[in-house]
């Protein structure tokens, strides 16, 4: 906001060259807005009007009947839960390994590496995540074997790497490296004189986080947890390589509806799905950019 | 060999008067030639001027598009290397794990489009508006309810649906029944080889289940819930179960064509196969021509190798049933090693019809998600 805000007021003091800088400065955003324009707004309207549309034409809210049946509750509950869950486990974490990064030295080799790694491992996902996963901790995976030989068998009452709980671990690979990289920057914003002026007023460690890093971080830290909710929410490629035969997940419903042999062919309700996913995301990401900007009032 | 020179003798006779209507512009020449407008509607090997006529034009196109044919699926590696070899015509094999839909998917009118298919039973009846008819020389060998009249699609091999499993997993090292299967020993094991509502691998998987369960061919519900239950016992792996998955040992008992399963023993020593003999359910692939074949004489002569001795001994040889296996045996032509080492199967074969394979597919369809999820 505030970078859009001070061209114009460049442009109030030179008027005769306002209208040319203005009309220039939209070509130089148009590649993104036409990037936005292609691939998100498209997309999503694409979505919206065929959930919809009948399939012989004609508006209609019947795309929307099959959405309560019990496995498409069961599929819902299942990503919302695998979300949530790995979503705070991740932001917990990932905040207290950005901690020590921060704490340490800002130039240092540990900051290097974890910055580095963590910038890689946010964006690990698909089949090579998933086989990661089924060659370490799978029902055939050699750390498992190794626990089991070892008299620790993880999976002693039952197999639940293709559940909820096995989802959520594999799904911590890379929330809490996105934690790290999106939660770093609020923390390098908190300056070191704040807790000396907290100390020289004889406020404790307990007050400094109580009273002024706590309320400070706080909108960053749920800001985050939410970011992190919905890029566990939508992601796709990696439930895809490890369940291929009946995944109860949103994505794997919406893929079964499309890819379907021709009888089985729901586009209407799989883009009903989909449209219910967006609503989740863009309440989730509306509460994000609120957020946002309650935290970037002090840190920035 | 006894097939070319039936197909020779044929040529001779019928190929000049064909031949004449057909590739009219192509002059006065001795030698028998077929032309792309000739070959793309032509229904025989005859029609396109003879055997050797066809072979000259495949070997003019020199390119064959094939799809879906994992080389460790009924000997197809060895079955494309041999056709490669004896021809001179490089085979295009795209997508080899697809399933018998994306097949039919991927005709898309472009050059990349798949020559020939190999489909499921349900895959090719609802298709055969893109495909055309062909008959290769060995038709009459093809029993009748085996073929499309007028050879749009005819089958080409199959099997028996079996469970395939490694011994070391399994208590007691043996799988005596479909039931053993809900055991408390078969936690995380049990998986389909295709998703049933989209494979006709799986849905005969589950249509086994069924009529071991006590439902039947038309009615698979207790097939359905069968896997139901597997899912709640935690025995059910959400997995297709693939060669890969076999040697990872995810998949260590899997539901699938008896002669698939066949080559997991390269991967797992001591496999075996299990064919529950109250539910012995048979099922074969087809074969089809596009329509608008972008190679159209080089899949016509694809077929006819696949249907000749050597092309149906090689499926032999990867443990799948061959079209004309019954005809062969009489015939001697059979290879006899390849035949006795096939999995033995005591009781009578069910095999779904296609209405019988539609209302099962449309059940699964119905019912499938809501019962392992």
């Amino acid at each position: 906001m505030s970078a859009a805000g001070n061209p114009a007021v460049t442009t109030a003091a030179r008027p005769d060259s306002g209208g040319r800088q203005r009309s220039l400065s939209w070509l130089g955003a148009m590649p993104f807005f036409v990037y936005v324009g292609i691939f998100l707004l498209l997309p999503t309207a694409i979505v919206a009007i065929g959930s919809f549309t009948a399939s012989g034409g004609g508006v209609t809210l019947s795309n929307f009947a099959g959405i309560d049946k019990p496995f498409m509750v069961k599929a819902f509950t299942n990503s919302l839960v695998v979300s949530s869950i790995s979503a705070a486990a991740g932001a917990i974490l990932g905040a207290v390994l950005a901690y020590a990064v921060v704490t340490g030295n800002p130039n240092g080799l540990l900051r290097r590496i974890i910055m580095s790694a963590s910038g890689v491992l946010a964006q690990f996902g698909g089949v090579a995540l998933a086989f990661a996963f089924i060659a370490t901790i799978g029902s055939v995976g050699f750390v498992y074997v190794f626990l089991k030989d070892h008299g620790l068998d993880i999976y002693a009452n039952s197999v639940w790497f293709y559940e909820p709980p096995g989802i959520t671990l594999i799904y911590l690979y890379f929330q809490i490296p996105l934690m790290v990289l999106v939660f770093l920057p609020a923390l390098d914003g908190i300056r070191p004189q704040w807790r000396e002026a907290t100390e020289s007023l004889g406020g404790s460690t307990w007050h400094y986080w109580r009273y002024v890093a706590g309320p400070l971080l706080a909108p960053a830290f749920l800001g985050c947890t939410l970011l992190l909710f919905a890029n566990a929410f939508s992601a796709y490629a990696t439930l895809s390589a490890l369940l291929t035969n009946g995944g109860s997940y949103v994505p794997l419903q919406i893929q079964a509806l499309l890819t379907g042999e021709t009888e089985q062919s729901q586009p209407g309700l799989a883009q009903a799905l989909a449209l219910a996913m967006v609503f989740i995301v863009v309440v989730v990401m509306s509460l994000y950019a609120l957020l946002q900007r309650r935290t970037s009032r002090w840190l920035h | 060999m006894n097939w070319g020179s039936r197909i020779r003798g044929l040529a001779v006779g019928v190929t000049s008067l064909l031949l004449v209507a057909a590739c009219g512009s192509s002059g006065g020449g001795g030698t028998a030639s077929c032309s792309e407008s000739t070959a793309k509607t032509a229904t025989s090997a005859t029609a396109c001027g003879g055997m050797d006529a066809l072979v000259a034009a495949a070997k003019a196109e020199g390119q064959l598009n094939v799809i879906a044919l994992p080389p460790d699926w009924a000997n197809y590696g060895a079955v494309i290397s041999a056709f490669q070899s004896k021809y001179g015509i490089t085979v295009n094999s795209a997508n080899p794990n697809g399933s018998s839909q994306d097949e039919v998917n991927a005709f898309d009118g472009t050059s990349n489009a798949p020559d020939v298919v190999d489909v499921g039973q349900s895959v090719a009846l609802a298709n055969t508006a893109k495909f055309t008819p062909y008959q290769v020389a060995t038709w009459g060998d093809i029993p009748a309810g085996a073929k499309e009249s007028t050879g749009l699609w005819f089958n080409d091999y199959g099997g028996y649906m079996g469970i395939g499993y490694n011994p070391a997993k399994v208590p007691g090292g043996v799988i005596n029944s479909i039931q053993d299967l809900l055991g408390s020993g078969f936690k995380s094991e049990v998986a389909l080889a295709g998703d049933p509502t989209k494979s006709n691998q799986g849905l005969n998987g589950v249509i086994m289940a069924a009529v071991a369960n006590g439902g039947s061919l038309d009615d698979i519900s207790a097939g359905v819930n069968f896997f139901k239950q597997l899912k709640q016992k935690g025995n059910y792996v959400p997995v297709v179960g693939t060669d890969s998955t076999v040697k990872l040992g995810q998949t260590p008992v899997l539901f699938e064509w008896d002669y698939l399963s066949t080559s997991h023993g390269k991967s797992v020593s001591g496999w075996k196969i299990y064919v529950p003999s109250n539910a012995i359910i048979g099922g074969y692939y087809s074969q089809a021509i596009n329509k608008a074949a972008p190679h159209p004489a080089a899949a016509r002569l694809w077929e006819e190798y696949l249907y000749s001795d050597a092309g149906q001994n090689l499926w032999l040889k990867g443990g799948a049933r061959p079209v004309r296996m019954a005809v062969m045996t009489t015939a001697g032509t059979i290879d006899a090693a390849a035949a006795a080492a096939l999995p033995a199967v005591k009781g009578t074969p069910q095999v779904p019809s296609g209405d019988q394979t539609t209302k099962a597919s449309q059940y699964v369809i119905a019912n499938w998600s809501a019962a392992v999820s």
